[in-house]
């Protein structure tokens, strides 16, 4: 029996390599420069949407501010030939990134974001976690319903929703007004312009982006893995942080980036519900590139958040790697 | 004296009625909605055995095993362990360790640690879970793969991880969920030897639940047969094989023909069983079947003699004509139609590697049998 799989298997294998043969050099070469060309594609994009623009803020960042149009020196352009050129490019320095170590408020401002990003990530981490695993163990007839409605709010633009929030947030609005009417507080609770109401901001607005990558993770999960660990002796809470957490790590990492990238740069939520009070280095970008008009400095800003980024970026695309190496 | 089967069994405690049944399955009844899973059943396995339940699938027999380790819980009746009532202990403080058909092992730990895992819990002191996993590790000769991962494994070697992992904690009763239905045949067959060693070498009471009746036939001491959550009998698999309580036995295990018929002749023990068309057949073991009732008889192909002429001396003969023939290379299988139209279906060892009076498709032949060779079913 097993040898007579052995030979089908096998003049299937020649059968294959007998087509390939015949389809003769002109075509593979077609095929070779047509999948050339899918993969140049998404590099063009990336070039031109991505690298280009980056070296343009790059540049900016390592000019000087000039009350002029556009507002810095020098403009490097070919108007005075390659001479004028490289004497423009003389001029670039790194005076810009020096002024943010000096000010304190800089540093201050990443500090700042890092430590609100990170809290509210956690947040969100730990509302979302229940959400995804009741969604993973609901019926399979339920989940497409229950998916629906976590990516619904993104049907409604995204700073009306933050907006929303400050008719329900700010000191007569609805949370108070209901806890005065339960008679739970009062005097109403000053959530509006907190640190609390960024947060409240951060976790409903990212909430889908930690769900779905949890929601993914689990709902592959075996969930006789657990039966396994109570038969052999573990009690239900136990099974969850020695089988379940551990096997959801990829979508508790993936999720939590997701979450974590663009909480630190978020600029309308913390100007929207955190009032003038936080800092967050969004703000102080949108601040020195519109109330300062000073490019350069705004540039220098973004850029040194860029290289804040993309260490926990990269770190992403390992555990993604690593992830995938497992499942092999 | 004569005996069912060809295996004499010293083991039989089941027919000892002053042994004290190891787990007692009382009018248990499971149901899931308006499906009814287990309906009213009664079982009683005793310390030691090794029992399989046998049916198709839906029948109810793994849910009988999921309520022993504890994840379901029957709707009514009750579930006895070693005398002790198991309603209200969850399974993680059941004292019985079930083998997943899945395997359920965990991916992201080695080897070892899934066995070590449930010794972990109960707080063995570590250089005894050492030794414990070494011990496992050796019984199911998985040594050398002790540090890998699940995931890096064949499906054999992941089979007899999940088996250490089971028996790792020596419980009172192993459960087995289709222990051998994801491996191949030759390593299925190579693994059901294996885990009758280890039944014997560790002296536990093992439930397995298969639908797979030459796995439970080879394996079990006793064959629960069931059918829509209910039991259709309990025996050796010689009994089940050769004195099946019921037609729907008789059919579900092996393979039979079914002669239904009146019986128009009783004395003492023997009978005779007339058919619609007449024809007679004389039988020493009518058991409780009374003159003048429709009975069914059953008979086992490999009982029934074919012959190209007609046989000599033999209690029970019919003609008919050969409808059907295939060489199997060990046996040789006849399906023989009668005068009435029934096919019997009638095997035949091939013993020696060549025959004097070789038969054909169309050929004339007669089939005969000795009056002890079927059974007489009332149900």
């Amino acid at each position: 029996m097993a040898r007579a799989i052995e030979t089908t298997t096998g003049g299937e294998a020649a059968a294959r390599a007998g087509a390939q043969a015949g389809e003769g050099p002109g075509t593979r070469l077609a095929a070779a420069l047509a999948s050339r060309f899918v993969i140049l594609v998404p590099y063009l994009w990336l070039l031109f949407f991505f690298l280009v623009p980056f070296g343009i803020v790059f540049k900016i960042s390592l000019s000087h501010t000039a009350i002029a149009m556009p507002p810095y020196t020098p403009v490097l352009g070919l108007g005075e030939g390659l001479a004028g050129l490289f004497a423009g490019l003389r001029e670039l320095s790194f005076e810009n990134y020096l002024w943010l170590v000096d000010d304190a408020l800089y540093l201050n401002a990443y500090v700042s974001s890092v430590v609100i990003a990170a809290v509210s990530t956690l947040l969100t981490l730990v509302v979302g976690y229940p959400l995804a695993y009741a969604m993973a163990r609901a019926p399979g007839s339920l989940r497409p319903v229950l998916l629906m409605l976590v990516i619904l709010p993104f049907w409604t633009s995204f700073l009306i929703r933050v907006y929303a929030w400050i008719g329900i947030l700010k000191p007569e609005g609805l949370l108070n007004q209901f806890l005065m009417w339960v008679g739970v507080i009062d005097t109403p609770l000053l959530i509006m312009n907190t640190h609390t109401a960024i947060f409240i901001g951060i976790v409903y607005s990212y909430l889908p982006f930690m769900v779905l990558p949890l929601y993914a993770t689990l709902e592959k999960m075996d969930f006789s893995l657990i039966e396994a660990a109570q038969d052999l002796g573990c009690p239900p809470m136990s099974a969850f942080w020695k089988i379940t957490f551990p096997l959801s790590l990829p979508g508790v990492v993936a999720g939590c980036l997701l979450v974590f990238i663009p909480a630190v740069g978020e600029f309308v939520i913390p100007d929207l519900l955190g009032g003038s009070q936080t800092l967050m280095i969004g703000k102080t970008l949108w601040n020195e590139f519109f109330a300062n008009r000073d490019w350069p400095v705004a540039s220098a800003v973004a850029i040194i958040l860029l290289l804040i980024l993309v260490l926990p970026i990269m770190f992403f695309q390992r555990a993604q790697a690593r992830a995938q190496e497992q499942e092999r | 004296m004569k005996s069912l089967g060809s295996i004499r069994r010293s083991f039989a405690p089941w027919n000892d009625p002053q042994a004290r049944p190891f787990i007692s399955f009382r009018n248990v009844t499971k149901r899931f909605g308006d499906f009814t899973a287990v309906d009213d059943l009664s079982l009683d396995i005793h310390e030691r055995e090794f029992f399989a339940l046998l049916g198709a699938s839906g029948c109810g027999k793994s849910t009988l095993l999921r309520m022993l380790a504890g994840f379901e819980h029957p709707t009514s009746g009750a579930i006895l362990l070693d005398g002790q009532d198991l309603a209200g202990i969850p399974p993680y403080r059941r004292p019985v360790n079930m083998m997943f058909q899945s395997y359920a092992l965990f991916p992201h730990m080695s080897v070892e640690a899934n066995i070590a895992f449930g010794l972990k819990q109960d707080g063995m002191p570590k250089p005894q879970i050492e030794a414990r996993v070494k011990e496992m590790l050796k019984l199911v000769r998985l040594e050398q793969f002790a540090r890998r991962k699940p995931h890096q494994l064949s499906g054999g070697q992941r089979q007899r991880v999940a088996l250490a992992r089971s028996v790792a904690k020596r419980p009172k009763v192993l459960l087995l969920d289709e222990p051998l239905g994801a491996l191949d045949k030759k390593l299925r067959e190579a693994t059901q030897f294996e885990l009758m060693d280890l039944q014997q070498e560790l002296g536990l009471t093992f439930l397995v639940v298969t639908h797979d009746q030459e796995e439970a036939m080879t394996m079990a001491d006793r064959i629960a047969i069931m059918d829509r959550g209910k039991v259709m009998q309990v025996a050796t698999p010689a009994e089940v094989y050769e004195a099946p309580a019921s037609r729907f036995v008789a059919d579900f295990v092996g393979n039979v023909n079914i002669l239904e018929g009146t019986v128009s002749e009783r004395s003492g023990d023997a009978a005779t069983i007339t058919g619609a068309s007449g024809a007679q057949i004389r039988v020493e073991n009518a058991g409780a079947a009374a003159a003048g009732s429709a009975v069914a008889f059953a008979i086992r192909p490999e009982k029934i003699r074919v012959s190209s002429r007609r046989p000599e001396g033999a209690a029970n003969v019919m003609e008919g004509e050969i409808w059907d023939l295939a060489y199997l290379g060990d046996m040789t299988v006849y399906h023989v139609r009668l005068a009435d139209g029934q096919v019997v279906k009638a095997s035949a060892l091939n013993s020696s590697r060549t025959v004097d009076d070789p038969l054909s498709w169309e050929d004339r032949a007669w089939i005969s049998f000795a009056p002890d060779a079927g059974v007489v079913l009332t149900r």
